[in-house]
């Protein structure tokens, strides 16, 4: 088994669980309180991963943080090295790819906290941060798990994006994906048998845990 | 307006609304609220919570003015809207909105951030006295019972000493009794502070049991204020009348005037209210099946007597609680209504018993449970209602939208 790839790819879903984590929740809290008309017009932005060929999600962000694209050049600008073929922007592109999968159960995650809560905390003297911190996340926590959970198992079973963005470099892009279809590609179907049944048990545990929790906090979790 | 007196509201507010069976209408409305409790009293829809949300900040007026003590804490006029967060209002949700992920200990410190633990503590002590709950200190919402989560929420509001406390009907779902102990507490606490209270409501009950004051709003517009028995001891208006307990409303036709005795005779045509409680209708069961019916002629009700022509439409309102009712045919009485009818249903509303008779028309009354007792009072059995004179009161009509409202919002029958 090639641990080397395994490694690379649990260190990409890391950050990019992070990094969604961070991002997600503004844009998830916007999506959901936000009154503005053209609104919707956002989430299909958010949306749009979902939906659209990995190729061509890959497409565009290769021609962003390319050598001649406007992100790429900055980057180079900075830190004086490329951007496309390297870890940092296979992580930017698989921020992208799996928004989805960390705004949606986030802002469903919110959408669940009774308005009444919200004002009630307002009332009560509290700031918008304070009432997000003390009242709608600790009431939104299984949405927020789900979001992280999934952006974090989405991106563990990425490849068309993988491939556009980072490439086939050992140790710096190859993810897991990649090596399954490299051995395949040799002939080489025990190894790849052995990658793809460690992903298959790793996703099926982690959706398991994802639907547990959504039934409700204390069925998965018997302590109370 | 005046200038605020000491710890009073003032409030003058315009806001279109839109509103489930009422329709559009505008909400324009200017009220002062002392210290002490005001009863803001109206139908679903009426626009009551508006009023509320817009002191709080939760919603913004169209226009107005709202000066809470001394402070403006929205003109639009000189563009002040101060944050909900910056009002200090107190604010008592209908579903309480207690926190569920934290202790009653920690849902009143909620509003206490920035005062140091031994403050917290202080203060919480005290209003978990004032309302009678300190073993409740660390327990979740979801392990107290139905009056103490009223009581939580009251302290968690109170605890940070509000300019105004808002209440939107919390003490509905309870019973009389909790009710008034808990209203009982609130006066008290309220004693020392002396600060408005304005509680939201459509039950005339607590009309009667819990307010100093009355504004009575309907369709956005203030249809009457004062004491509660100026307002609804004798309402003239038909939508007071439902609301203040008027359980029955006839539309009639007046058939014989006696200028000499001061009254007039009215023929029931049809009864205006809902029924109080579910059971067998007249026409849904079919009263024959428990005895023979009696032979009744159209009933006709002597009222007291106004300037009408004969024929003319009149509508009629006579309180449940003021119909005598008997086993016997009543002899060598004063009261001038006499019917005979058949008891359709009985239901237990609180400490009384809602008794719905067919005289032709459907009369409700109220009566104890001791007199059902010591009666022996069986649905299906022959009565007698007694109705004195004055206890009919004649009402101006309402117009018909808002006739139709009450149709689609069945909440004020219950």
């Amino acid at each position: 088994m090639n641990w080397q790839a395994i490694a690379l790819t649990f260190k990409l879903a890391c950050c990019v669980s992070a990094i969604l984590l961070l991002i997600g929740l503004p844009i998830a809290y916007w999506v959901t309180y936000s009154r503005w008309r053209w609104k919707f017009i956002v989430e299909a932005v958010v949306a749009l991963p979902i939906v659209l060929p990995p190729t061509v999600l890959g497409f565009y962000v290769l021609m962003a943080i390319g050598s001649h694209g406007w992100v790429g050049k900055i980057w180079q600008a900075w830190f004086d090295r490329r951007l496309a073929f390297t870890f940092p922007g296979l992580v930017i592109a698989s921020v992208l790819y799996s928004l989805p999968f960390a705004v949606q159960p986030f802002a469903a995650g919110f959408s669940g906290v009774d308005r009444k809560l919200i004002e009630a905390s307002w009332t009560l003297g509290a700031s918008k941060l304070r009432t997000f911190l003390r009242v709608i996340l600790p009431l939104s926590f299984t949405g927020i798990l789900t979001g992280v959970v999934l952006s974090f198992a989405h991106t563990l079973g990425e490849f068309g994006v993988v491939l556009m963005v980072g490439g086939n470099i050992e140790g710096v892009t190859r993810t897991v994906s990649i090596d399954i279809y490299d051995n395949v590609q040799a002939f080489n179907n025990v190894a790849a048998g052995e990658t793809a049944l460690l992903l298959l048990v790793f996703s099926f545990v982690v959706l398991s845990i994802v639907y547990g929790l959504n039934r409700r906090m204390w069925e998965a979790f018997p302590t109370k | 307006m005046t200038p605020a007196s000491g710890n009073s509201l003032q409030l003058k507010l315009k806001k279109k609304l839109t509103s489930r069976g009422v329709g559009t209408f505008l909400l324009d409305v200017e009220f002062v609220a002392e210290p002490g409790i005001t009863i803001l009293f109206g139908h679903s829809g009426s626009g009551k919570t508006t009023i509320l949300q817009c002191i709080a900040g939760l919603l913004k007026p169209d226009e107005g003015r709202i000066v809470a003590g001394d402070e403006v804490v929205f003109d639009s006029d000189s563009r002040v809207d101060v944050a909900v967060s910056k009002r200090n209002t107190g604010y008592v949700f209908q579903n309480l909105a207690l926190f569920p992920h934290l202790t009653v200990e920690q849902n009143i410190h909620y509003g206490l951030d920035g005062f140091s633990r031994e403050e917290k503590d202080r203060r919480t002590q005290a209003v978990l006295e004032s309302f009678h709950i300190p073993h409740l200190l660390h327990r979740k919402p979801d392990e107290i019972s139905g009056g103490e989560h009223q009581r939580v929420a009251l302290a968690r509001s109170l605890v940070t000493d509000p300019r105004v406390l808002l209440l939107d009907e919390p003490l509905s779902a309870l019973d009389g009794v909790t009710k008034s102990k808990i209203m009982d507490d609130l006066r008290a606490w309220n004693e020392a502070r002396n600060i408005p209270i304005i509680y939201v409501t459509h039950g005339r009950r607590e009309v009667f049991s819990l307010g100093e004051r009355v504004v009575a709003l309907e369709r956005g517009k203030i249809i009457a204020q004062g004491t509660p028995q100026d307002v609804l001891a004798a309402p003239s208006h038909e939508m007071l009348a439902q609301l203040a307990g008027f359980e029955n409303i006839f539309d009639s036709t007046v058939v014989a005037q006696y200028e000499s005795h001061g009254t007039m005779a009215c023929r029931l045509e049809r009864r205006v209210t809902a029924k109080q409680h579910d059971g067998p209708s007249p026409e849904e069961g079919d009263p024959r099946s428990a005895g023979s019916t009696p032979v009744r002629k159209p009933l006709e009700l002597e009222v007291p007597l106004v300037r009408m022509d004969l024929g003319a439409g009149v509508r009629i309102a006579v309180r449940a609680g003021d119909i005598l009712l008997s086993t016997q045919r009543p002899q060598a009485l004063s009261a001038r209504n006499v019917f005979i009818g058949r008891l359709v249903a009985m239901n237990r509303v609180g400490v009384m018993v809602v008794a719905e008779v067919d005289c032709g028309v459907l009369i409700t009354v109220d009566i104890t449970p001791s007199a059902v007792e010591s009666l022996g009072l069986k649905v299906g059995q022959e009565v007698w209602l007694i109705i004195k004179t004055y206890s009919c009161h004649l009402l101006h009509h309402t117009s018909r939208d808002v006739q139709r409202a009450y149709q689609d919002d069945t909440s004020y029958v219950r």
